[in-house]
């Protein structure tokens, strides 16, 4: 295909922009910017010559409008043909003037955070009622379900939470054991690292891999039923969603969590216990440590606090999903913030219950 | 429409199976340069099928198929830069406005300023009648306007043959009316070739200057012809059934 020849010429006190070649889409680029400046710095008596046009698509016909536009004074058209006439006679019509404005980028943002706020207070008060309407609603409830969900969330999710917690464990153990080696105090190691999972590590680290393989499944499965209109289908049948699919998951993510967490804790001392066999302490050693800095109720605050987690992580990967608007990117987001809301709402929980722990004096 | 143009599409003796499954076979018929031919059928007959192999997505397992006069199987790179696309869902991009959807291939494929682009897609996107929604998202729009918005993104590059997977399927019979108009509006203004794939009845009379049946039962064409000259004379049972709406 040959190329589109622009050429602007005097004639007679005015302006000629002549065109030549097909003017098409693919071939219009060199020469679009420069048609358009010639027009708006035209004066009165500007002509636009197409009659070496070969063709003239909608593109073509879209850079003679603009050029029409751009001008502010009279065109003459010459070689303009009937059929790219009836084209922009066509399109003068379809194109309204002044489309272009978009929505203010603020108002965008303030509406958002406020209708963001609104959904999930709606969808924290709903769940709350569900719950409490439960007893009437059992038959919303199936039963494999629910042992599915907590195959998916907790027994698949032990590989992994094992392989991190007994890295972890092995880390801590040997990031503490360099400065207390100076202080001749690397065998309170042991009572540091376990103290550490039991309270905090194991269920903070339970949490963020449920945050992030479960709670982002949740919502990706829940936002793609609301896209296929699943959700409306259940709503349509009378069938309370949030019964139906919020509190079995809710219910399987506070199951699996303790579990999850007593899964880091294990892991965790046996990468301790490791690395402290490899600095020279014998078993007896380790686990007389562990036993002295640690005592049950330990285990059962974190074992608490993971309760507390699956709660809100599931509830956060149900309401994520619920909540998603329309098509295949509305899934993406509800997935992501899933994990983002699920991570920043148990480490504000955490710091919530050391507070609350600390006045305790637990 | 001149009878003496080249036809745009030639499709021979195409056929199409997935393992032993035969989908159709021997279907042969060609498509003029500037007609509305539309390929009609009962569900499972193969209509979808047959516009993935004229457009590139599906190999023939039998026989050929040109379309603007390449091969759609040796030179499908060519291919595409003739056609424009419609599929029956939209399939337009979420994550992207109407007015993105419309600008996606002439960032693709040209070298225009951003200006000229969007320029350009306003105008494909005022031609179907959506000037108004240039900034809506796909999600925020119904489900005539998405097709209408499809429409406008696969005439992008002003192809000279655009192929629609069921246009009016799952829409009201005004917002299908409008769209029937619309293609007969866009044939008229731009001298493009359509090839519609449906089995709307009011559509296929109001739009197709000729068309072709397939059939499951028959797997391949069953008629090929003048939707009105079929309805009256055909002696098919089933495209007799078809036409004028009844059981076989």
């Amino acid at each position: 295909m040959t190329a589109v020849q622009l050429e602007v010429a005097s004639e007679g006190g005015g302006t000629v922009i002549s065109l030549a070649g097909p003017l098409t889409a693919t071939a219009l680029a060199p020469v679009w910017t420069r048609a358009v400046d010639a027009a708006r710095r035209a004066g009165d008596g500007l002509a636009i010559d197409v009659s070496g046009a070969e063709l003239i698509d909608t593109s073509g016909a879209a850079l003679l409008l603009a050029l029409e536009r751009d001008h502010s004074g009279r065109i003459e058209w010459r070689g303009l043909g009937e059929k790219p006439a009836q084209l922009m006679a066509r399109l003068r019509l379809a194109v309204p003037e002044g489309v272009t404005a978009k929505v203010p980028a603020r108002t965008v943002a303030r509406t958002s955070v406020w209708r963001t706020f609104l959904i999930r207070v709606t969808f924290f008060g709903q769940t709350i009622l569900a719950t409490a309407s439960l007893p009437g609603k059992l038959r919303f409830l199936r039963g494999g379900n629910f042992f599915r969900l907590v195959e998916r969330a907790g027994t698949q999710a032990m590989p992994l939470v094992g392989m991190m917690g007994f890295l972890i464990g092995m880390i801590l153990a040997f990031q503490s054991a360099i400065p207390m080696r100076q202080f001749g105090a690397d065998i309170y190691v042991a009572a540091l690292v376990s103290l550490s999972l039991f309270r905090e590590l194991g269920p903070l680290l339970g949490a963020v891999i449920l945050a992030g393989r479960t709670g982002s499944a949740f919502a990706a499965e829940l936002g793609t039923m609301v896209v296929n209109e699943e959700v409306a289908a259940l709503t349509t049948m009378g069938i309370d969603a949030e019964t139906m699919l919020v509190i079995p998951r809710m219910a399987a993510a506070m199951v699996v969590m303790p579990a999850l967490a007593l899964g880091v804790d294990i892991a965790g001392v046996l990468g301790m216990g490791l690395v402290m066999m490899i600095l020279g302490f014998p078993p007896s050693a380790i686990l007389n440590q562990i036993q002295m800095a640690t005592g049950p109720y330990d285990l059962l605050l974190g074992l608490f606090k993971a309760v507390v987690f699956g709660a809100a992580i599931g509830l956060i990967g149900c309401r994520a999903g619920l909540t998603a608007g329309g098509g295949p990117r509305a899934v993406g987001e509800a997935a992501t913030s899933a994990v983002v809301g699920g991570i920043v709402v148990t480490i504000l929980l955490d710091g919530l219950f050391a507070v609350i722990f600390y006045r305790l004096g637990l | 429409m001149s009878a003496a143009c080249a036809p745009a599409i030639v499709v021979d003796h195409a056929g199409q199976s997935f393992g032993g499954r035969v989908i159709f076979e021997d279907v042969s018929f060609t498509v003029a340069t500037g007609e509305v031919f539309v390929v009609l059928g009962g569900s499972g007959c193969g209509k979808s099928t047959l516009l993935k192999q004229m457009i590139g997505l599906l190999t023939p397992t039998k026989g050929r198929i040109t379309v603007g006069g390449y091969d759609v199987v040796e030179r499908v790179a060519l291919v595409r830069r003739e056609i424009g696309v419609m599929f029956q869902s939209g399939a337009l991009f979420g994550s992207m406005t109407l007015l993105e959807n419309v600008m996606l291939p002439l960032v693709m494929f040209t070298d225009l300023p951003a200006r000229a682009r969007a320029e350009i897609a306003r105008i494909k996107l005022a031609m179907v009648g959506l000037a108004e929604a240039v900034n809506l998202l796909p999600s925020e729009i119904s489900g005539g306007m998405a097709k209408r918005a499809a429409i406008a993104r696969a005439l992008a590059l002003d192809p000279p043959i655009l192929f629609l997977d069921e246009p009016s399927a799952g829409l009201d019979p005004i917002t299908g009316a409008g769209l029937d108009r619309l293609i007969l509006d866009l044939r008229a203004t731009l001298d493009c070739t359509f090839v519609v794939v449906t089995h709307e009845l009011q559509s296929i009379f109001a739009i197709a200057d000729r068309c072709v049946m397939l059939d499951r039962e028959a797997r391949g064409m069953i008629a090929l012809g003048v939707p009105r000259d079929l309805q009256q004379s055909s002696t098919h049972p089933t495209v007799r059934a078809f036409f004028n709406r009844d059981a076989p």
